[in-house]
């Protein structure tokens, strides 16, 4: 390992570490799998649909994910500020972007361990019938994709203040707001308003990526759109995070 | 080890450290004194890499802070203000992590973080988490930290704040014996502890430095440094005080009891002439056959230094 990835590996183990030994990480997955898949076998009518897939769980999981990649995300960087070891950070032989891209990762951890434990979905579906698994892998990328898309930017607001409950309710506005912008009525009523507007602000909601992405159309663009959100997300935190202390 | 030049920091109108200049030598432990708010944190924070300076520059062996931060934080250990440590890791975690960002891994790191243990005597609380530990074990994790990849350069943002007194005396021990191999640069508030501990203090108030020199040098600015306090009996004292004030090293007599064999003073000498004034009283009053009760030449005090130069400068 060269010295990057291992400094980037150890904040991501430290980081695993401060999650797991707290009840937050545990607690968050578990409310997690509760809502997701209470969600698509009640609300989703996951069983009654007439054709097996997972389309019943994918439909709620960017709603549960706006609640839940900011609850993960939100101690990021208010918990470095709260207990001022940010000093003792920024102090080390290490790139600021070893510990941005380290906790990031860790996070997302976080985010793939929840979705690899909906498994049981899947499993039953494979059970009842013949599902397209291509579709549902399709659907699993996409739903990791919005994951940590949301946690990106609530990385960006936690390294502003140094309340995690602050992070946690303007990051969750700000998920909300990416997937209403491409939320059918929201899109039609902007095309009501002005016309051609609600389609070209519906570009720049997750909402749309996410649904071209899990009808198992992998497009390019689709993932690109994904990954500039992260990438413009941890540089603005890494901007953030330098002009907070000059 | 050390160099700091024309170094100013702005908060935006406020001044927090202006045209900022000093040199540290490995082997050297500079005490960095100053009121709350003088700009002492601000200026280890620079040092440490942590704040970017306004204006100046700061070199830490051959690496510019600002240019190179890299090279220059793996030089430094440092200990921040208040010890901010995470609470969820053990104190073994807290320092593998520390020992594994200062790029030590595997034996060595075990051997480094077992090391700054038996420094910092905590040993016993190794497998504890650091949020069950009180303020002197946590200051003194933090302190560890610090030690962990043996840098030749340490900073200390007050290192002995919230120990029990027997704690204080080790720390500044330990700070003593590591000054002989490293350069240290620590504040603090507590005069004594400059001159137990270190071979060189700078005043600082409202972010200018306003003395810099050794612990004696110092303490010869107070008001009364190098006066004789004297008492003499068994000759006549209103004699005696005026042939004092005759003599050629002195340049006035305070008398704070005079009977009528007795006196009892403080001989203020010409600038610079102490031991010479007190050598001619010792010889005065030999001469006179008098019985001279107590010679002594006054050393000033740190605190009045510190207090006088300070409140007059803000």
């Amino acid at each position: 390992m060269n010295s990057t990835a291992r400094h980037i590996w150890t904040i991501t183990k430290k980081e695993l570490r401060s999650y797991f030994s707290t009840p937050l990480a545990w607690v968050l997955i578990v409310v997690f799998l509760l809502l997701s898949q209470g969600f698509a076998f009640m609300f989703g009518g996951l069983l009654e649909y007439q054709n097996a897939s997972l389309a019943a769980f994918f439909l709620y999981i960017p709603w549960i994910f706006m609640v839940f990649a900011p609850a993960v995300g939100m101690r990021l960087w208010s918990e470095e500020h709260r207990l001022g070891t940010m000093e003792l950070l920024m102090t080390m032989p290490i790139s600021p972007w070893h510990a941005i891209v380290g906790k990031f990762l860790a996070a997302s951890v976080i985010i793939f361990i929840s979705l690899l434990l909906t498994f049981p979905a899947w499993i039953t579906i494979n059970w009842l019938g013949d599902p397209d698994n291509g579709i549902v892998f399709a659907g699993y990328i996409a739903a990791f994709l919005v994951g940590i898309t949301f946690l990106a930017v609530t990385g960006v607001i936690s390294a502003l203040t140094r309340s995690m409950v602050v992070s946690f309710i303007v990051a969750l506005f700000i998920c909300m707001g990416m997937i209403m912008s491409g939320w059918p009525n929201i899109v039609s009523e902007l095309d009501n308003w002005i016309g051609g507007l609600g389609q070209k602000v519906s570009q720049l909601s997750v909402l749309t990526h996410y649904n071209e992405l899990t009808k198992g159309i992998v497009v390019s663009t689709d993932i690109i759109f994904f990954l500039s959100v992260i990438g413009f997300c941890l540089y603005l935190t890494a901007v953030i995070l330098k002009t907070k202390r000059a | 080890m050390i160099t700091v030049e024309n170094l100013s920091k702005h908060f935006g109108p406020k001044v927090a450290v202006k045209n900022l200049s000093f040199e540290l030598k490995k082997g050297e432990v500079l005490g960095f004194l100053g009121p709350n708010g003088a700009g002492k944190s601000t200026t280890m924070r620079m040092i440490t890499g942590y704040l970017p300076p306004t204006a100046g520059k700061i070199t830490v062996g051959k690496a510019d802070v600002v240019d190179s931060p890299v090279e220059a934080k793996a030089k430094i250990g440092y200990l921040p203000e208040n010890a901010p440590l995470y609470s969820e890791l053990t104190v073994q975690g807290f320092l593998n992590f520390i020992g594994e960002l200062r790029g030590l891994s595997g034996a060595d790191r075990d051997k480094a973080v077992s090391r700054s243990m038996d420094l910092c005597h905590l040993q016993g609380v190794r497998h504890q988490s650091v949020d069950t530990l009180s303020k002197g074990f946590r200051h003194r994790t933090c302190f560890a930290q610090a030690l962990i990849s043996d840098p030749e350069v340490l900073v200390m943002d007050e290192p002995t704040d919230g120990l029990d007194p027997n704690q204080k005396h080790e720390v500044r021990a330990l700070i003593r014996r590591m000054g002989e191999e490293k350069a240290i640069i620590f504040s603090t508030h507590i005069l004594e502890e400059v001159e137990a501990a270190c071979s060189r203090a700078i005043i600082i108030s409202g972010g200018e430095v306003v003395a810099n020199g050794t612990p004696d040098q110092l303490k010869k600015k107070a008001k009364g440094a190098g006066q004789i306090r004297f008492q003499v009996a068994g000759i006549p004292a209103s004699a005696t005080k005026s042939d004092l004030e005759g003599l050629a090293s002195v340049s006035s007599v305070d008398v704070n009891l005079e009977e009528e064999n007795m006196l009892r003073g403080v001989v203020v000498p010409k600038e610079g002439q102490s031991a010479r004034a007190s050598e001619d009283i010792f010889k005065y009053v030999s001469s006179k056959n008098g019985l001279l009760q107590e010679l002594a030449v006054l050393e000033g005090r740190l605190d009045d230094v510190f207090r006088e130069i300070t409140e007059t400068s803000v």
